[in-house]
């Protein structure tokens, strides 16, 4: 049943730190909403828990994109779009790039921002594996002053993350360091707007001399968190590609995701998918015409 | 933002925004829907309620110049903000050109989604007036329509784009 707005709060401060003032007076009180692509789904189902709702939507303190020399700084209420569109993004990390131009459609990507999509913490989220892939670091911010953690120990289960209940993600920062790779990027859905996906990847890889040099490769949908497959990589590292390496890296793969049946898909689909995938990207990473 | 909202109060406050360039004050609860405040309080019915969780594109208005789905924007956050309908892209009874092409190629038929579209359109067209008939796919791709099968929407978006790319 539909959410009555009589029973709801909304505040909007004009600035991060009265933002973070009122999460710190009461812990647990506040649920942040930016873009509301998730929480006001939830809301329109009856589905929302929290009655007290602080915007942090389009906080000038959130939505910049900082550009350094050894790494790329990114406000968590950048959206989608703001993504996509950015010229270094684009160019240095196109996987987070591409994930953001098929991640619902053009509406839902001028309001879902990255930091959201961080703290939703579904398994599925389009944005996540490229974080994962690209050894993103979170800044979090609270009253009690900024902290940098490692994204990819930041989701502990499915929906749950080391966020503080007085903490906001501040900023995703990314390091300039991927230009010599293959970037791989494939989501498999019903669709690419709108749906979804039933398996997204997102790899990178180097192969200068023959050899695999350096290979990640991160997934969505197919365990209670995005998934790193760092078995995988470490078979496929310092190995020539070849038939042999194609099939290991198939099993090793599947070995290590926890797939399992939704309305989406089936356990044996996306088990199959994963391992075409996996192949496909080191595939793609032999090939005569890739040289860095 | 609003002063109308303290941290203690859940009752109904003044959120001001424009609408098609016309300043209105709204007394409303935050946490409204922006789709709710249009087609109830302002009597903008043209934005439709399909889905009401953000798949199908017919709640679709322009909030400061991006594409949303007025269904999942709470009505505090338009505080300040420029709102576009579809009411707003008519000059008086001077069509749209988009609302024209849409007219001439069979875009419409039962016209739930048409608001949507066309705003997803004009949307598209203000960022890339020459696009692609993918480009139109994809600026589209958020709107859906269960009557047309999409071929004359996009022929109608492609020829909008002609005609003003040639005028």
């Amino acid at each position: 049943m539909r959410s009555n707005p009589t029973n709801y709060q909304l505040v909007a401060p004009d600035s991060l730190q009265a933002v973070l003032s009122l999460l710190a007076a009461e812990p647990d009180g506040w649920l942040p909403i930016a873009g509301g692509t998730d929480v006001m789904v939830q809301y329109a189902a009856g589905k929302l828990p929290a009655q007290r709702l602080v915007s942090i939507w389009n906080l000038p303190e959130l939505r910049h994109i900082e550009v350094l020399a050894d790494e790329i700084r990114i406000g968590a209420g950048c959206t989608y779009t703001d993504l996509r569109e950015h010229d270094l993004v684009q160019r240095e990390f196109s996987l987070l790039a591409r994930a953001a131009a098929w991640t619902g459609g053009i509406a839902n990507q001028n309001r879902g921002t990255l930091g959201g999509n961080i703290v939703n913490a579904s398994p599925a989220a389009d944005s996540l594996p490229a974080l994962l892939a690209y050894e993103a670091e979170l800044i979090l911010v609270s009253v009690r002053g900024e902290r940098r953690v490692s994204y990819k120990d930041f989701h502990t289960g499915y929906k749950k993350t080391k966020l503080a209940s007085d903490e906001l993600i501040r900023t995703v920062c990314l390091a300039r360091r991927f230009s010599g790779y293959l970037a791989y990027a494939r989501k498999v859905g019903a669709r690419n707007a709108q749906a979804v996906s039933k398996v997204c990847i997102a790899a990178l890889g180097r192969r200068p001399g023959g050899v695999v040099e350096d290979v990640r490769i991160a997934l969505g949908s197919v365990a209670p968190v995005p998934l790193r497959l760092a078995e995988t990589e470490r078979v496929a590292t310092g190995k020539p590609i070849d038939p042999l390496l194609l099939v290991l890296a198939r099993e090793t793969a599947i070995a290590e995701i926890q797939p399992i049946d939704d309305i989406r898909s089936t356990a044996n689909y996306r088990a199959e998918v994963v391992g075409n995938l996996v192949a496909e990207f080191l595939e793609k990473l032999g090939a005569d015409e890739y040289h860095t | 933002m609003t002063e109308s909202f303290s941290s203690e109060d859940r009752a109904l406050g003044e959120v001001s925004f424009t609408v098609n360039g016309e300043l209105k004050t709204v007394h409303v609860y935050p946490m409204e829907r922006l789709l709710d405040t249009l087609r109830h309080q302002l009597g903008l019915t043209g934005a439709k309620e399909g889905c009401g969780e953000g798949e199908c594109g017919s709640c679709a208005v322009l909030l400061n110049g991006a594409l949303v789905n007025s269904c999942l924007v709470p009505v505090l956050q338009a505080q300040d903000a420029d709102v576009v309908t579809i009411e707003g892209l008519a000059a008086g009874p001077q069509l749209d050109r988009l609302q024209e092409a849409f007219l001439r190629c069979g875009g419409a038929q039962c016209g739930i989604c048409t608001p949507g579209m066309i705003l997803a359109a004009h949307h598209l067209l203000h960022r890339k007036p020459d696009p692609t008939m993918e480009e139109i796919r994809e600026g589209l791709s958020g709107n859906l329509c269960r009557c047309t099968g999409y071929i004359q929407i996009f022929e109608a978006v492609a020829e909008a784009a002609r005609r003003r790319t040639t005028s």
